[in-house]
């Protein structure tokens, strides 16, 4: 579990995070959203210990991480995939790290074949994709077995069969019951891998709910109806007070649920093609809630 | 124990160290070897002429240890694993140290070995311990120079600024610093690399201190620039 | 529009490109797909003139790049953001770009204008976020008002609104007409941008054609059913010889069936729907099943122990 509890941050007299509280259970995904400039990365570098909070602070399992014995085998973490020394091979790299928390040696090629990366174990990091490149950190981030795992734009440079991956990859730690806490751009993306969302705009928190709260509370319900009665079906939606738009052979139907409608088709013996209830997506949901915390706006 | 290991992988699993430390004791090892071709009057003292072109190197070694951290984003994933930071920093300057003493050592042992070598009749032996001072003490001041780089490097995290300052101040201000009338000759003896070389010749009539003297106040010199090292990196944001 | 015919790059004994042909059309999105390693950079790079072809050819409007009078004027490309001299201002960048094709220098502040990067023009490109750094090469690429465009992973470091503003700034370039090829490795962003989509693998073509086509045709078309009289249901359709899944939470997924035929026989036998939704397969599912075998890095199955 992760612990954010009033987490400010000034630099100067430009304030990047202030007095955001929140809470990144374990056993699901939580996706971290924001505009560029929104302070996610200050809040995870915080979270990490690499910068000092202003005020507030982060707890780990109810420690800072600063306390942590082993840090390695409780958090795990990819923040930047190119903080890796160029002329250092992948395996040398792991190795030094795994040596930090005491972690056997191992443990090393184990995770190097978990993210598929063992045929180039021996080559300098310098010469990786950033694909690749992004694989070896999120290898470092699992070298500890941690039980808490953080990760910035972890699809950065990764091609189809990788974003599938590391969408598994992180929908199996959180069924493990970890504590999973991704930050990313990519919404569609998000849509697919996380539970839950923590939404935050110049510095402050916007939101946490879950992804279908999230979307349900920011965009319109409707229902998409088809059918070759439509007229009659028309008929019977409006006596009950639905708002009907025609398109077509096609009903945008709001104001009832699915299931409403189709008793009420069933009760006037309207024979049905499709009762498709039309979810807003994350990226509406997310414009609406996000609209003036943007940095840089375009024309 | 265990931090040590950490950075002496750190520091072998790159290529620029070895080429540092080869180019250290090329430098020395082999001056040496050309002045004992040319010269059959080569003293102890005469060997250890290039000790300072090989600190250099040493130093450029060390202080890369920690700028190409900061230039690679690697030391923020070293204070991710260990967050206690004074202690990732006092493991690397130990290892640096230790490397950059062995490499004194050896540097010198070498030049003077090699010279004994292609010059057996010179008179090449430690017979005095001012003999043994200006050979085994080489390693001392490596080390401690190695210090200072690690300090040097952690307070401007930039490779090229780091090295700037570790290159300048030994070969040019201090130098200049003895061209101030009266006021210079007085300073001089205080200026860091000079009292690491008064250790390594020996003091002259009328010096502020003994060459064990000299040695400890560099040595003073260099706690003083890791402390304050420390200390930057702990409040800093990494 | 853009024509590649026969196109192949070796470099050495590796073949990167393989007698790869495609077309490209104007007047619509089309994404250019493939697994790391494909030759997607390269067959970009070749319709730029930047490398030359071992063999085949590529035209821009029946033209190979070299032989084009005003190339900037004719296409723009953004194949690496980074590709800005770190001390030259925004502003300065585009001026040299267009002197450089004879562009009136007032198109640099248009173009600024478009991508909303006025405010920060006169600031050094070295200090630019990486979504910055790539509004400056959407700019660029704009430079000469060019009919056909290409833009290689161009919502790398961009934010949503910046994704959803390139989104909506590549469909409306297509909506004037002109040709817009956009390379990426996200397919659901790629599914609500392109049209049309060309697919390779190991430098060889492994499908073009419509998006909706692509899915299709790669994936099977289901329906999702909800109903309280779910066993019914589940019953009438298997007897039509439709295959049903019951699913954990109730509900039925059909396949071999339309959603029509399925809520005609619900209505036949008289059973109450709440839910009749056709599923279509996404675009990450039909690319998988197209490339499979094509991958560079595979990583192994399962998650952390």
């Amino acid at each position: 579990m992760i612990e954010v509890v009033g987490l400010g941050k000034r630099y100067g007299r430009t304030t990047a995070v202030r007095d955001l509280s929140f809470t990144v259970r374990p056993g699901r995904v939580t996706g971290f959203l924001g505009p560029n400039g929104a302070g996610k990365s200050t809040t995870m570098r915080m979270i990490l210990g690499l910068d000092r909070p202003s005020s507030g602070h982060a707890l780990i399992d109810g420690t800072p991480y600063r306390e942590l014995r082993h840090p390695l085998r409780k958090v795990g973490a990819l923040l930047d995939a190119r903080w890796v020394h160029p002329n250092r091979s992948a395996r040398d790299h792991l190795r030094w790290l795994a040596r930090t928390n005491r972690l056997p040696p191992g443990r090393v090629d184990e995770v190097l074949d978990q993210v598929g990366l063992t045929a180039v174990a021996r080559k300098r990091a310098g010469g990786f994709s950033l694909g690749m490149a992004q694989r070896l950190g999120i290898a470092s981030a699992l070298l500890g077995d941690p039980e808490v795992l953080l990760f910035d734009e972890p699809v950065n440079g990764l091609d189809p069969e990788g974003i599938a991956w590391i969408r598994g990859l992180m929908r199996g730690l959180a069924r493990q019951g970890r504590t999973v806490f991704v930050s990313s751009h990519l919404l569609s993306e998000m849509s697919q891998t996380a539970d839950e969302l923590i939404v935050i705009g110049q510095g402050k928190l916007i939101s946490q709910s879950t992804v279908s709260e999230f979307v349900a509370a920011a965009t319109e319900h409707t229902v998409r109806v088809r059918s070759p009665q439509v007229e009659r079906l028309q008929k019977a939606l409006v006596h009950k007070g639905a708002t009907v738009e025609q398109d077509g052979a096609t009903l945008v139907v709001g104001g009832l649920s699915s299931a409403e409608i189709g008793e009420l088709a069933a009760a006037h013996g309207v024979v049905l093609h499709e009762l498709n209830p039309q979810r807003g997506s994350l990226e509406e949901a997310y414009m609406r809630l996000t609209a003036g915390a943007v940095e840089f706006g375009t024309s | 124990m265990n931090l040590l290991a950490v950075e002496r992988i750190k520091l072998f699993s790159t290529r620029s160290p070895w080429f540092c430390m080869i180019g250290a004791l090329g430098l020395t090892v082999g001056f040496a070897s050309i002045l004992a071709i040319k010269s059959e009057h080569v003293s102890v003292g005469a060997t250890q002429g290039m000790y300072l072109l090989g600190l250099m190197v040493v130093m450029v070694m060390s202080t890369l240890a920690v700028t190409t951290e900061y230039r690679f984003g690697t030391i923020r994933t070293t204070f991710q694993a260990v967050p206690r930071r004074t202690g990732a920093l006092l493991a690397k300057t130990t290892v640096v140290a230790l490397v950059a003493g062995l490499v004194g050592e050896v540097a010198a042992f070498g030049s003077l070995g090699a010279a004994k070598l292609l010059q057996p009749g010179a008179a090449l032996s430690l017979s005095t311990a001012a003999d043994w001072r200006a050979v085994a003490g080489s390693g001392l001041v490596y080390a401690l120079a190695g210090v200072m780089a690690v300090a040097v490097g952690v307070l401007v995290r930039q490779s090229a600024g780091a090295v700037a300052i570790l290159l300048v101040v030994p070969l040019l201000v201090e130098n200049l610093v003895g061209l101030i009338p009266d006021l210079g000759a007085k300073i001089q003896p205080w200026l860091p690399f000079q009292a690491a070389g008064a250790f390594l010749r020996g003091t002259h009539e009328g010096a502020p201190y003994s060459p064990w003297g000299a040695l400890a106040y560099f040595a003073v010199l260099a706690a003083v620039l890791l402390g304050a090292a420390l200390v930057v990196a702990k409040k800093r944001d990494a | 529009m853009i024509e590649a015919i026969g196109l192949t790059k070796r470099y050495g004994s590796t073949v990167a490109v393989d007698n790869l042909s495609f077309t490209v059309r104007s007047g619509r999105v089309t994404g250019f797909l493939g697994p790391n390693g494909a030759g997607k950079s390269t067959t970009m790079r070749m319709i730029l003139g930047l490398d030359r072809p071992t063999a085949g050819s590529v035209l821009i409007d029946g033209k190979p790049y070299q032989e084009l009078r005003h190339p900037l004027r004719t296409v723009g490309a953004l194949l690496d953001a980074k590709w800005v001299h770190p001390n030259r201002s925004a502003r300065n960048h585009l001026r040299w770009m267009a002197a450089a094709s004879g562009l009136p220098a007032g198109r640099v502040d248009e173009v600024l204008d478009q991508v909303g990067l006025t405010s920060v023009a006169n600031k050094r490109a070295g200090g630019f976020s990486l979504g910055m750094s790539q509004r400056l090469g959407i700019a660029g690429a704009l430079l000469g008002d060019p009919k056909v465009l290409l833009f290689d992973e161009p919502v790398n470091g961009l934010d949503p609104e910046g994704i959803l503003w390139i989104r909506r700034f590549m469909q409306d370039l297509a909506k004037q007409g002109r040709t817009v090829l956009v390379s990426s490795h996200l397919l659901s962003e790629m599914a609500l941008t392109a049209e049309d989509l060309v697919v390779i693998g190991r430098g060889r073509l492994i499908s073009q054609g419509s998006t909706a086509d692509l899915i299709g045709g790669a994936t099977q078309n289901t329906v999702l059913v909800r109903t309280p009289q779910a066993q019914h249901l589940g019953n009438a359709l298997a007897h039509k010889g439709f295959q049903v899944e019951s699913k954990p939470d109730g509900s039925l997924v059909v396949s071999g069936a339309s959603s029509d035929q399925v809520g005609d026989v619900a209505a036949s036998c008289g059973v109450v729907l709440h839910e009749l939704s056709p599923q279509r397969g996404s675009l990450e599912e039909a690319f998988m099943q197209l490339t499979g075998d094509s991958v560079e890095y595979q990583s192994s199955e399962v998650a952390a122990r």
